[in-house]
């Protein structure tokens, strides 16, 4: 500040003082509605403080003149968006399985709804795109443990798995093994025919007339002649390639000692029945639906 | 140099000058001449668009908007005359605003603030504004009077004073209204505004846009170009020594003396100037600035001064253009005695030029040539593939179809790069087997599931290329997108 006291002698106005390159800076004064709206700024900022929640205190904040909160703005955008889903929603709720596939518009609703539910609810044990692991079936695929209708995956969403519900899928996968039903080398015998069964290569030595004696005195009864499967007790296709615990010899045998019955939870009642119909369209429509 | 002073020689008095300067208000006097006809040529024409481009028409077939430049936002669709803009095509508007922003360098680089001084919507309006102040109030020295007189105010001067503010709320009002016109259907909006049943959004705009119009028009003015606007800034840098600007060619001008000197001083066969010190070109400037001190940021370049300085020298027997468009180096060729050159065609304006007509060849070519029906394809992330239980191999897409033309289209599904590929749309019947065929309504778009199977035998790659064919099977226009076929 020391020699800012100088006057341009070209303009004739003072200067700031600073200098660049020896070029001073004028001191040009700010246009006066420029000023006044700098502090109508200041002025709108108290303003603001006073409206709005603003001051942090020790254990909250000042409130605002008027209780605004962006929270309950939140509630009722939300209260809207539900407002606005809810007649689409009643419709969902009230078309057939059938008719919501074959409407575009009640598609697209029902695969929205159904994926974000299904992320929500379902992608813990399913996976977030449905493509399971070992114990949980990918619903990608074609293999239905209960069926791939709609109506059958809708049942199953509904009820769920050995979970506990009236209505619930039962049966399932005996512990020949733990349980002393089957000595260790036939489990050995009958795994093999099993892999046998789809193609898979066997144990050398392997006595296929023993394993085809064991499978059918002990697990033709729910898995059906020739290992084909039957969906109303859960037995899954022994024929094809998709296996839920693995296919290898270690692992059959595991399965075959130790028996198998893993639990799906029931959806009624913690899910509404419009959304457990989207959902149903939703893993239906994920590709491997029937 | 700088001198030290006293600092109380200094305007307000302390060390730091005068906190604000308050306005000094302009009062430009009326002109005629080339440069104001071709301004008002140019206001008739920019407001007459502005004004009335909403109302004109444009059949774009039953259903489809009938206005023809059109911003229609709840839709999310531009239309242009006989162009449709999608959002996704929001490039076209890059590609417009480069060419905007180059074609600005060029006329600055040729003649100056050409943009300034008679197209820009700040000019035009307070042009406008400043006639209807003229007509009502007076010319310069009238409204000078007016403005100073202390005298209690007669019912004249108050009528004089409700009148003008009136009209001029009449005409923000106007270019309010004119602007929500672009977002709807304009004789549906006005119908719906003048019975009160427009949208509210409507009235906010209109609100907004006649505060603006009415404030910067009749208020703020000149203040807008000289603190407001960054143009004046960036021209100031953008500017060449051959740009042609509003210029007192000083050169002819000096030693200003009042007209009966200078003819006594030619009698005597004297060099004298021509500039007679009229100040008849500052009356006339709308920034209230004095051209003869040389360029200076707050000169718009609007040529009123030119016309101004042109009916003197036509009165007092002299040349015409004492000012006129010319640049410093042909003043000093004149003082050397040389023949001015001017340079319109040089590196700066031939690269000015190629870069608008690169940018707007591409767009009008890319714009004429692009297909009115699009796909895009993205391949499910999770899972990747999926093992049938026959042990097939099965690939899920999320195919997007865009139907960019005004009629429905069916649209045939072909899948090219796996080896015996079997198609499957969710939610779609096939009218042929293996060959989905789905229904686009016009202008607008289909999400579909597509479901790709193949047998994993004939496909023992982890991964293949696969292209997505989409035809309209009614005229035969196709498109295509890629992705691959994975193998878990």
């Amino acid at each position: 500040m020391t020699d800012h006291s100088e006057v341009d002698t070209v303009t004739g106005k003072s200067t700031t003082g600073h200098e660049w390159d020896g070029i001073k800076e004028l001191n040009t004064p700010l246009p006066r509605w420029w000023v006044i709206t700098f502090y109508l700024t200041i002025v709108w900022a108290i303003g603001y403080w006073i409206v709005y929640p603003a001051w942090p205190l020790i254990s909250s904040n000042t409130m605002g003149a008027f209780g605004y909160s962006s929270r309950a703005d939140v509630a009722v955008e939300l209260a809207n968006l539900e407002k606005i889903r809810g007649d689409k929603m009643v419709a969902l709720g009230a078309a057939s399985l059938a008719d919501i596939e074959k409407d575009p518009a009640l598609l697209a609703l029902a695969r929205a709804k159904g994926k974000t539910v299904f992320g929500d609810n379902c992608a813990p044990c399913h996976g977030s795109g449905g493509a399971g692991a070992k114990g949980f079936p990918n619903l990608n695929d074609d293999d239905w443990l209960w069926g791939g209708t709609l109506d059958q995956i809708m049942q199953t969403i509904q009820f769920g798995a050995r979970s506990g519900h009236t209505k619930t899928h039962e049966g399932q996968m005996l512990a020949f093994g733990k349980d002393g039903v089957l000595k260790a080398d036939e489990i050995v015998t009958v795994a093999n025919y099993v892999r046998s069964l789809s193609g898979l290569p066997t144990r050398k030595g392997f006595d296929a007339a023993k394993g085809e004696k064991i499978f059918a005195e002990n697990c033709v009864a729910c898995h059906g002649d020739g290992g084909k499967g039957n969906q109303e007790l859960g037995a899954p296709n022994l024929t094809d390639k998709i296996w839920l615990y693995g296919s290898d010899e270690a692992a059959l045998i595991e399965t075959i000692s130790q028996g198998r019955a893993g639990v799906m939870p029931a959806w009624e009642g913690r899910l509404d029945p419009a959304t457990i119909k989207a959902m149903a369209v939703y893993v239906h429509s994920l590709g491997g639906g029937k | 140099m700088n001198k030290t002073v006293n600092p109380k020689d200094l305007t307000s008095g302390d060390d730091d000058g005068p906190l604000y300067a308050a306005r000094k208000k302009v009062y430009p006097q009326s002109v005629s001449g080339t440069f104001r006809r071709i301004k008002w040529g140019l206001m008739a024409f920019c407001l007459g668009v502005y004004y009335f481009l909403p109302f004109v028409r444009w059949n774009r077939g039953l259903g489809a908007p009938s206005q023809a430049v059109l911003i229609d936002l709840p839709n999310s669709r531009f239309y242009f005359f006989f162009i449709e803009l999608w959002p996704q095509e929001v490039y076209y508007f890059t590609g417009l605003l480069i060419v905007a922003a180059v074609a600005l360098f060029l006329l600055n680089s040729i003649g100056g603030r050409i943009w300034c001084g008679y197209l820009c919507p700040q000019t035009v309006w307070t042009d406008l504004f400043y006639a209807v102040e003229r007509l009502i109030e007076g010319d310069r020295r009238e409204r000078m009077k007016k403005d100073a007189s202390t005298d209690p105010m007669k019912l004249e001067r108050i009528s004089e004073i409700v009148l003008k503010h009136s009209i001029w709320l009449l005409i923000a009002w106007w270019t309010g209204g004119a602007w929500v016109l672009y977002f709807n259907d304009a004789p549906t909006l006005v119908k719906e505004l003048v019975t009160f049943q427009g949208p509210m959004i409507a009235y906010v705009w209109i609100g907004i846009l006649t505060a603006t119009t009415y404030l910067l028009a009749g208020y703020m003015r000149e203040q807008v170009c000289t603190y407001m606007c960054p143009w004046p800034r960036i021209q100031a840098a953008l500017t060449d020594e051959w740009a042609l600007n509003v210029t007192y060619r000083y050169d002819r001008g000096e030693k200003r003396t009042s007209v009966k000197k200078a003819a006594e001083l030619r009698a005597l066969g004297q060099q004298v100037g021509d500039c007679v010190d009229c100040y008849q070109c500052v009356a006339v400037c709308p920034t209230g600035i004095d051209i003869r001190n040389g360029s200076q940021m707050e000169c718009i370049q609007c040529g009123l001064c030119i016309d101004a300085c042109d009916n003197v020298m036509a009165k007092i027997g002299r040349p015409k253009r004492l000012i006129g468009y010319d640049n410093d180096i042909n003043i000093h060729r004149r003082q050397e005695g040389k023949a001015p050159i001017y340079r319109i065609v040089r590196a700066r304006t031939i690269v000015y030029s190629v870069i608008i007509a690169a940018v707007g060849g591409i767009m009008v070519y890319t714009l004429a040539t692009r297909s009115l029906l699009d796909v895009n394809v993205l391949h499910d992330r999770n899972p990747v593939a999926v093992k049938l239980s026959d042990g097939s191999i099965r690939n899920a897409y999320t195919v997007r179809l865009l139907n960019k033309s005004g009629y429905d289209r069916a649209i045939a599904i072909d899948v090219e790069g796996p080896v015996n590929p079997t198609m499957h749309v969710v939610g779609a019947d096939s009218v042929t087997p293996d060959r989905p065929i789905i229904v686009i309504p016009r202008d607008s778009t289909s999400e579909l599931r597509l479901l790709v199977t193949a047998p994993a035998e004939n496909n023992p790659e982890k991964s293949i290329p696969v292209r997505f064919h989409v035809m309209d099977i009614g005229l035969g226009v196709a498109a295509s997108a890629t992705d691959n076929f994975v193998s878990p």
